[in-house]
């Protein structure tokens, strides 16, 4: 007969229970958040499935993860941005990487605003990227999950989404649409005690963001990447905003009557 | 919709991104570049290289070059730390191969708990491996292990005109040589194979001895240098002719096995008021340190960042020196000239303009690995002054006829302000390196003392 040990009872349970998460998938793993995300995770010692365009890139930053202590990295050369791709990727994910428990989507395009005004293709493109194409990915890795009833569903969008500013609307109206779509993701996938986890960092030192006055002043992605690695292994907050003083910024911003917010520029 | 006509019309609208302030680790020079090229791979370096003039470029790391040796005045540089990948690791040789923006503090991080430690490290870990290659930079193991230069085996080069080249003792092994020590000059590291020495833990044997003459010091470390791997010296530089000092000696602790967790330290928020650093401060802080050093003498295990690194617990230390900045002189002098060393010390001494971190310590005479490598046999001693003008530049000047009297040299990590001459007659063999200079970089350090465009 088996003999069943009472385990000791902590008297202080944890603030926030640990989330054991393990096979993480990541959407645009060469994306500036996304490197510094997974060198954290890999010296965690977690399994890694990658998805981004360049073979090349990838190689690299497998061989890279696999030194700092990643404990598997897969990965797998794709378009992100071309739905027709998905179905792919997603075959891929079920051949190789079934009991994957969290899926990370990073990638997506900043253009200058001024070209997404005079150009419709411009516009389409970054409506395409940031919103359409994640929303056809993050659909197939939901169903998945809410039929295994487990895991997390984290997408990178944007404290731009918050509101719609005369200098980035194309691209705040389309991080604010993932938004809206990771909101109700949410509470369909909450009964079946799926996570979605909705990341709106504010402007983060990365390539997207080089070309932007006083890009040497905006977050570190390494802090950036800690926060987001501590969300989604903890259970923090639906909406994360990171660095945290945007949760109070924005809220503040959400503030300003219509009327007086249309005449400022920035 | 047309992906194509849209990537079209990015590229032509695309601006070039405002010039953020880069400034090298002494805040002097102050001046400005035109462009800061930010590559996040490998692959889009030579994309730079075509969109640029000649002369225009230069790659930059940590920026932990004092002078203006990482800088490129009125034109471009190549910012490489995003090109921060190891790329491959031998875990039974300890060979690494990583690109040129990794920083030795990684390497640390990465490979100290597997048992591997930097074959030669400088006094701070922040800076690049392509940094430490492009000054060759020395440590505290000169007398056994040489320059970091040595422990290069092969390097992956972007030129502008050749693409990638490989450079080791076998393939291109000139370009090697003027790669090592070479400024950053020849083009940009792609990645560098590294080899790193095997250690038993993170601890050292360390021991301080006080000394109160500059004879005593070099009994010290004459007698050290063949038992101790790391040796070096701090020097009260107010005391003159017959300094007083530190010297400490360590070797990697064979029994240590446990691990520790270093913490980060304080970090200096903006530039101290300049009065706050005078000779009565500075006096006060030489002593008080010398005194609870050599009340502390003796032998300890201590943790290798404490031992390696002391000022990188206080990040941005170098604001403690105010608005101006400060310049670092760094000189060495051939141990056949010692004359010349104790009227060094004597002149800082007289000026009353020295500072707390004067570092002393014997070269040994491993031959230098790279055409402009900086390291020779003699005494180096490495002290900083704030930056004052006129009257801090004249006592530079006159440091300088001392220096090359004695046939010695001036570090160009350090520099921002030596004459051609003193350069020319530091590095007698620099018109031989110039055939190896890429012919789309350039820097500031380099068109001053050569004249160059």
């Amino acid at each position: 007969m088996m003999t069943i040990t009472a385990h000791p009872t902590t008297t202080r349970p944890a603030a926030t229970p640990v989330i054991a998460m393990k096979k993480i998938v990541i959407l645009g793993a060469t994306s500036g958040i996304a490197l510094e995300v997974q060198r954290q995770l890999a010296h965690k010692g977690r399994e890694l499935l990658l998805v981004a365009r360049s073979p090349q890139r990838l190689a690299e930053i497998q061989a890279d993860l696999a030194i700092r202590g990643a404990r598997q990295i897969l990965t797998y050369s794709a378009d992100l941005a071309s739905i027709q791709q998905h179905a792919g990727i997603f075959e891929f994910v079920q051949r190789t990487f079934a009991d994957f428990d969290t899926v990370l989507l990073a990638y997506g395009s900043m253009h200058d605003q001024k070209d997404s005004e005079t150009s419709v293709d411009v516009l389409l493109e970054e409506l395409t990227v940031n919103f359409v194409s994640a929303t056809a990915i993050l659909t197939l890795f939901a169903s998945d999950l809410e039929r295994r009833r487990t895991g997390c569903v984290a997408a990178i969008t944007s404290v731009a989404g918050d509101r719609g500013r005369r200098s980035n609307y194309v691209y705040g109206s389309a991080k604010g649409a993932l938004s809206l779509f990771l909101q109700g993701l949410r509470s369909r996938l909450h009964p079946a005690g799926v996570r979605v986890i909705t990341i709106k960092p504010g402007p983060v030192q990365t390539p997207m963001t080089d070309r932007l006055a006083n890009s040497a002043r905006f977050a570190d992605p390494e802090q950036v990447a800690r926060d987001i690695v501590h969300a989604l292994e903890r259970r923090s907050p639906d909406v994360l905003y990171t660095p945290k003083i945007w949760r109070y910024i924005m809220g503040a911003v959400q503030q300003i009557p219509e009327n007086i917010f249309k005449r400022l520029s920035f | 919709m047309s992906g194509q006509s849209a990537a079209k019309l990015r590229k032509q609208s695309a601006v070039p991104p405002p010039t953020e302030r880069i400034l090298s680790w002494g805040r002097y020079p102050k001046i400005a570049h035109q462009r800061v090229h930010k590559p996040a791979w490998n692959d889009q370096v030579p994309e730079i290289f075509n969109a640029a003039a000649p002369g225009a470029l230069l790659p930059y790391g940590l920026g932990r070059s004092y002078g203006d040796s990482c800088l490129n005045a009125g034109r471009e540089l190549i910012d490489c730390r995003r090109l921060n990948r190891i790329l491959d690791f031998d875990a039974s040789t300890g060979m690494i191969r990583c690109e040129s923006g990794v920083s030795l503090s990684d390497i640390i991080d990465v490979f100290l708990p597997k048992g591997w430690f930097l074959p030669v490290t400088p006094g701070t870990r922040f800076v690049t491996v392509g940094g430490a290659i492009a000054n060759d930079v020395h440590g505290k193991n000169h007398h056994c292990a040489g320059t970091f230069g040595a422990h290069v085996r092969q390097i992956g080069l972007h030129r502008s005109n050749d693409g990638l080249v490989i450079c080791s003792s076998r393939e291109n092994p000139d370009m090697l040589g003027a790669t090592i020590g070479g400024l950053g000059l020849t083009g940009v590291i792609a990645w560098a194979d590294i080899q790193l020495k095997h250690v038993a833990g993170p601890w050292i044997d360390a021991e301080s001895i006080p000394f109160q003459s500059l004879s005593a010091f070099l009994d010290l470390s004459r007698e050290s240098n063949d038992r101790f791997e790391y040796t070096v010296a701090w020097l009260d530089c107010f005391a003159g002719k017959n300094p007083r000092g530190i010297f400490f000696r360590g070797n990697h602790s064979p029994s240590h096995g446990a691990e520790f967790h270093p913490k980060r330290g304080p970090k200096l928020p903006f530039a101290l008021p300049a009065w706050m650093l005078n000779r009565y401060s500075v006096k006060a802080f030489n002593t008080v340190y010398y005194k609870i050093h050599a009340a502390r003498k003796g032998v300890a295990a201590v943790p290798y960042d404490s031992f390696f690194y002391p000022l990188d617990s206080i990040r941005q230390w170098n604001l403690l020196y105010g608005r101006q900045g400060f310049l670092q002189y760094q000189c060495v002098i051939p141990d056949t000239n010692l004359g010349a060393f104790e009227e060094l010390l004597d002149r800082i001494a007289r000026s009353g303009m020295g500072s707390f971190l004067g570092v002393l310590k014997q070269f040994g005479s491993a031959p230098a690995a790279g055409m402009l490598s900086f390291p020779r046999p003699g005494l180096t001693i490495a002290l900083d002054f704030a930056m004052r003008g006129e009257r801090t530049l004249r006592l530079m000047q006159s440091l300088d006829e001392i220096v090359q009297k004695s046939g010695g040299a001036l570090y160009p990590a350090k520099d921002a302000r030596m004459s051609s001459a003193l350069f020319e007659s530091s590095f007698p063999h620099w018109r031989s390196f110039v055939p190896y200079i890429d012919p789309k970089m350039s820097s500031s350090f380099w068109r001053r003392l050569t004249g160059a465009q």
